[in-house]
């Protein structure tokens, strides 16, 4: 019985809005108070394929932006990481807290001054300078994830291999990325999830002219086309969910 | 071995240093502008203007009471959530599959399928109608675009019931069952086993998750643009509304208000550390 409850209630919540979403984007002239759309129609979907829409051309921005922001996310974190590792490291607690407030206060306020140090390097506008925003929360994310899994790896296992003649890239290859891929493979893929759900960032730097796919589900939420807006929700949520089941046996080990 | 500066740290620092505090910096310069003219020079116009600000006033209330809400009703929902997880047998590893779900949909998504559901001419209202609590779309109460961000504190929850389930869960797996079982031959409840025996081992862990939570909440801004009212906003939306706005003017204060802002919830995040000790940033939330 509890077991039934839980589920069925766990289940509601997590399985529940996204039905609703796959629904109302097959839905026609689904007027309140309808309970089940009366008319099917692949419009909003046909719609999202046609070129005028934009939708591809975002989609690849937004994948493309994930992407190299991820990756550079991690190739950054991973050295600084292992730093926060050792507890000795002088200026823990300042480091800690730098990484801390631009990933809890999102840099609204920093996305703003970058905006007028931007605007006089001719960034804004950019995916260029569009990068290099998100790249503000992604990165100290990216490390505090990285920090928390290198905590657990035994440093003397470098220091053996070492012992035993290898060289440093070798004892990199063969010893340290092994032991460290599965945190850098959930680290490269929360850098590219916060790049890839960006809006206001990519707003206030990228001025409306870099065009993602967040902000396309707002503007076609604004405009009122309900079905669109689900079958375009559903197109944002895809990636993620595919990219976390993934990682869930990873993510297991983590946290 | 002697405490020493740390070279590794030089990449993530250029980001911290070099991006975030470059921005924050030239925003605190712009704030301290002295617009109007040819008059240069600095001044603190700006904040003086938003601590009599009638709508930073509403702005600062509304934040507050969201991310209360939101953190107090997650709490509740995300312990109790792992405590009845950890009585199932079979059915477990399913159970935990559907919390990941929550957890992988962005905040935005999650605002948005909540327009579809909540709203006066959504399911939930439809539902109403046909079991004959309401008759008319207006009849149904204000779930979105309301005063008290109503709309925003129940996807709050969808998002961060989940994330302190899994937390919460974490804190349990690590207890060992010897105190609740001796609790249990000492003749406590049930709920006097949680009051006085699991609730404080899991306390510390849960308490300073909770308060990455309400900081989050905080400053957020995808939910609240989506699913809040023009007035009252939440602070992050005034301040975007604020930098968006065409008059050139209007930029400075902007800045500072954004500034108040990151202002108070650095407050938040240096509380969350005091509260956290050497184990800061271990959890972390789920921040798109």
């Amino acid at each position: 019985m509890l077991r039934v409850t839980a589920l069925g209630a766990l289940g509601g919540l997590a399985a529940g809005p996204l039905v609703l979403l796959a629904v109302t984007s097959v839905a026609h002239h689904w007027y309140w108070p309808a309970l089940v759309p009366p008319q099917w129609s692949l419009r909003a979907w046909a719609y999202l394929a046609t070129p005028g829409a934009g939708v591809i051309e975002a989609a690849a921005t937004s994948a493309i932006l994930g992407t190299v922001v991820a990756g550079t996310a991690v190739a950054m974190a991973l050295p600084a990481a292992r730093a926060l590792a050792a507890r000795h490291v002088r200026g823990r607690r300042v480091v800690l807290f730098g990484l801390l407030l631009p990933v809890l206060a999102p840099p609204l306020a920093a996305a703003m001054g970058l905006h007028s140090v931007f605007l006089r390097l001719g960034l804004t506008d950019s995916h260029l300078g569009v990068a290099l925003v998100h790249l503000v929360p992604a990165v100290p994310y990216a490390t505090l994830v990285l920090a928390g899994s290198v905590a657990n790896f035994d440093t003397d296992l470098e220091a053996q291999a070492r012992t035993l003649g290898a060289r440093p890239a070798q004892v990199w290859w063969h010893v340290i990325l092994p032991a460290v891929a599965p945190g850098l493979a959930v680290a490269g893929i929360f850098a590219f999830l916060i790049s890839w759900s960006q809006y206001l960032l990519t707003l206030i730097v990228g001025g409306g002219r870099v065009l993602t796919l967040p902000l396309l589900l707002v503007g076609f939420v604004r405009g009122g086309d309900e079905a669109v807006g689900a079958a375009l929700s559903l197109v944002f949520i895809a990636p993620p969910l595919v990219l976390f089941a993934g990682v869930a046996r990873l993510l297991r080990e983590f946290r | 071995m002697r405490a020493g500066y740390d070279l590794r740290l030089v990449p993530v620092m250029l980001v911290v240093v070099g991006l975030f505090g470059l921005g924050l910096g030239a925003a605190l310069l712009e704030s301290v502008e002295a617009m109007g003219g040819d008059a240069a020079g600095s001044t603190l116009d700006h904040y003086r203007a938003i601590a009599i600000d009638r709508e930073f006033h509403a702005a600062l209330g509304l934040t507050i009471w969201v991310a209360a809400a939101s953190t107090a009703i997650s709490l509740v929902g995300g312990v109790g959530a792992a405590l009845v997880l950890r009585r199932l047998t079979r059915g477990r590893p399913v159970a935990y599959a559907f919390l990941q779900i929550p957890l992988a949909v962005p905040h935005l998504a999650i605002a948005v399928g909540l327009l579809t559901f909540a709203s006066p001419g959504g399911w939930v209202s439809r539902l109403a109608f046909t079991v004959g609590l309401i008759s008319a779309p207006a009849e149904f109460p204000a779930l979105v675009y309301d005063s008290y961000g109503m709309g925003i504190i129940l996807a709050y929850v969808m998002k961060e019931v989940p994330f302190l389930a899994v937390v919460a869960t974490a804190l349990l797996l690590r207890l060992d069952d010897d105190h609740t079982a001796v609790a249990r031959t000492l003749g406590a409840s049930r709920w006097q086993r949680f009051r006085h025996v699991t609730w404080p081992m899991i306390a510390p862990g849960v308490g300073s998750a909770a308060l990455l939570v309400f900081a989050f909440v905080f400053a957020a801004f995808d939910t609240p643009y989506v699913l809040g009212r023009p007035y009252p906003a939440m602070l992050s939306v005034v301040a975007q509304r604020r930098f968006l706005s065409l008059e050139l003017a209007d930029r400075p204060g902007a800045m500072a208000f954004a500034l108040v802002m990151t202002m108070l919830a650095g407050t938040l995040v240096w509380a969350y550390m005091r509260l956290s000790g050497g184990s800061a940033g271990r959890e972390r939330p789920v921040i798109y």
